[in-house]
């Protein structure tokens, strides 16, 4: 069974250098021991304050920017990790594409299909996982216009898209859904086509 | 504060236990709390409890919230792992950790700000769904960290150190662990090491959610005169029910005090607790009359001290959630995805 990265009595006793916050490998990810794995090694405290890469407890301005640094890696390290965005590509090529995620699925799905009827063509993005992947990144790059769908007032993944990915917000056209019925398929393909009417003009 | 710092070099002569640890190996980092604080005696306390139990400190687990109490696992145990949680979350860790590892010792490490007001959800229901665990709250009744505010156990009509009067009533920590079902329950004083040592030593060995509330008088905010968790009163005021022997299988158990005066109680686990009574008609078994006691005596003015009660038998969460004896982390594969044949004869149990 795979359990992350944790170090066993046998990798301690054998002299494999342990620090629970120590980035061996360049990934960010630290190893961790199981409690009660050794009676003499291994074992930490884990704490709220700052503290250096062995996990001592540490008031040094460069043992806290190092962590910080440490958990950026990690988070970099997670894009590969997390379930990547399903792309789906249209019948006809086309500049326009959407991004959405979760439960707006079955209604994008439909839309796109009403609005293919009025000869706008979308491509689709679904996102499943955060950070995002280079596969968003390259969507977005892809498309000239790009909305992003969803059901929250203030567009929280657009949010996520433009500060995450450096975005200019101006490219990412707000399809946003709040009044606290499920999203239609005929709200996403008006919105869309009126602001696909507003691209081209 | 300056101090000097803890040599590692131990005398040859250091009195070893059967597994060859000296008092010092259950020793941590050196305390930074204010001198004379009581909390470090509980924390000597601990340090001698587990050193006489024979626990093998890379086996216990020390957890705890935020706090000055909850700095202490840092001064204790410097072999077991730690974690010093969210303000008040304590429990829902412990918990967490004990059910996805049975066969760790649990200590809990509280104050009375973290499990009396931020944490009293998670105490309350750590205590009633039975967690295995020692859970300790060093009580001084004031927030230490922020300069001496009452805490919600400091009494109704104490004085803070800048004479202002407490006017709300006290969270009786130990009357709600009785109301909740604790199956250990007791009171102590961190300037009578006497009677704590022996409580924390049958805590350890009690296999339910053991609790106590260790009175811990804070030298820098609560120890004036009007104060009722300073030294002075609570010597004054301590009304002990029974002091305590812990007697594990090894020695031998010889009772040589007046009848009436010693009660016997043998614990799930093998061990024995003598109880020297102080007060005769006090029953440790009796849940409704230890409340009714308690309740009595703090009208009088007096802090009951000693092991309140007592269930030789609990049941922990483990047993009432119906778990595996192996440890739910150590489960593999072959146990955990146990096959479509195991499953078609769940789904026929269903049909």
């Amino acid at each position: 069974m795979d359990r992350g990265k944790v170090m066993t009595a046998e990798d301690l006793n054998s002299g494999k250098l342990f620090g629970r916050y120590l980035d061996v490998d360049g990934d960010g990810i630290a190893y961790r021991t199981l409690p009660g794995t050794h009676p003499s090694k291994g074992a930490f405290f884990t704490r709220g304050t700052s503290k250096d890469r062995m996990a001592r407890y540490s008031e040094e301005g460069a043992d806290y920017q190092e962590n910080m640094e440490r958990l950026l890696k990690k988070h970099h390290t997670a894009r590969t990790m997390v379930p990547p965005a399903i792309e789906r590509t249209s019948e006809k090529p086309t500049r326009f594409g959407a991004i959405y995620y979760g439960s707006t699925s079955p209604a994008i799905n439909e839309a796109e299909l009403l609005l293919a009827e009025q000869g706008i063509h979308l491509d689709l993005l679904r996102v499943r996982g955060f950070p995002f992947g280079p596969e968003v990144e390259a969507f977005i790059a892809s498309h000239d216009h790009v909305f992003v769908v969803e059901q929250n007032r203030d567009g929280q993944l657009r949010s996520l898209l433009v500060n995450e990915l450096e975005i200019d917000p101006k490219r990412l056209g707000k399809v946003v859904h709040y009044d606290g019925t499920p999203i239609s398929a005929r709200f996403i393909a008006g919105a869309i086509a009126a602001l696909t009417a507003k691209a081209v003009s | 504060m300056t101090f000097l710092a803890k040599p590692k070099l131990h005398h040859p002569e250091l009195h070893k236990n059967s597994l060859g640890y000296t008092r010092r190996d259950y020793e941590g980092a050196i305390s930074t709390l204010c001198a004379g604080c009581g909390h470090d005696s509980i924390s000597a306390a601990i340090v001698r409890a587990c050193f006489e139990l024979e626990l093998p400190p890379h086996r216990i687990a020390k957890l705890s919230g935020i706090g000055c109490s909850s700095k202490t696992p840092t001064y204790f145990l410097g072999a077991s792992h730690g974690f010093n949680s969210v303000h008040g979350r304590m429990p829902s860790v412990l918990t967490g950790a004990n059910l996805a590892n049975r066969d760790l010792i649990y200590l809990g490490v509280s104050g009375d700000g973290d499990s009396a007001s931020i944490g009293l959800g998670q105490f309350a229901h750590s205590m009633r769904r039975g967690v295995n665990m020692v859970y300790i709250v060093e009580n001084n009744g004031v927030y230490g960290l922020t300069k001496g505010q009452f805490s919600a156990t400091s009494d109704k009509g104490a004085k803070s150190k800048r004479g202002v009067v407490n006017s709300d009533e006290a969270i009786d920590l130990v009357e709600m662990a009785l109301q909740l079902g604790a199956t250990f329950v007791a009171r102590s004083f961190s300037g009578d090491k006497a009677q704590l040592v022996p409580l924390i030593e049958a805590a350890l060995k009690h296999e339910g959610a053991a609790f106590i509330d260790c009175i811990s008088p804070c030298v820098a905010f609560n120890n004036h005169e009007g104060s009722t968790k300073s030294f002075d009163y609570v010597r004054e005021h301590n009304a002990a029910v029974n002091y305590l022997d812990v007697i594990t299988g090894r020695e031998e158990i010889t009772v040589d005090y007046a009848p009436g005066t010693v009660e016997m109680v043998t614990q799930h686990d093998g061990s024995t607790l003598r109880l020297r009574k102080l007060h005769t008609e006090y029953d440790l078994h009796d849940r409704i009359s230890a409340m009714t006691y308690m309740q009595q005596r703090h009208a009088a003015g007096e802090i009951v001290t000693g092991l309140l009660y007592v269930d030789p038998n609990p049941r922990d969460l483990h047993g009432h959630l119906k778990t595996s004896e192996i440890p739910l982390n150590a489960l593999q594969e072959d146990s955990l995805i146990p096959g479509s044949a195991a499953l078609g004869k769940i789904n026929a149990g269903l049909r």
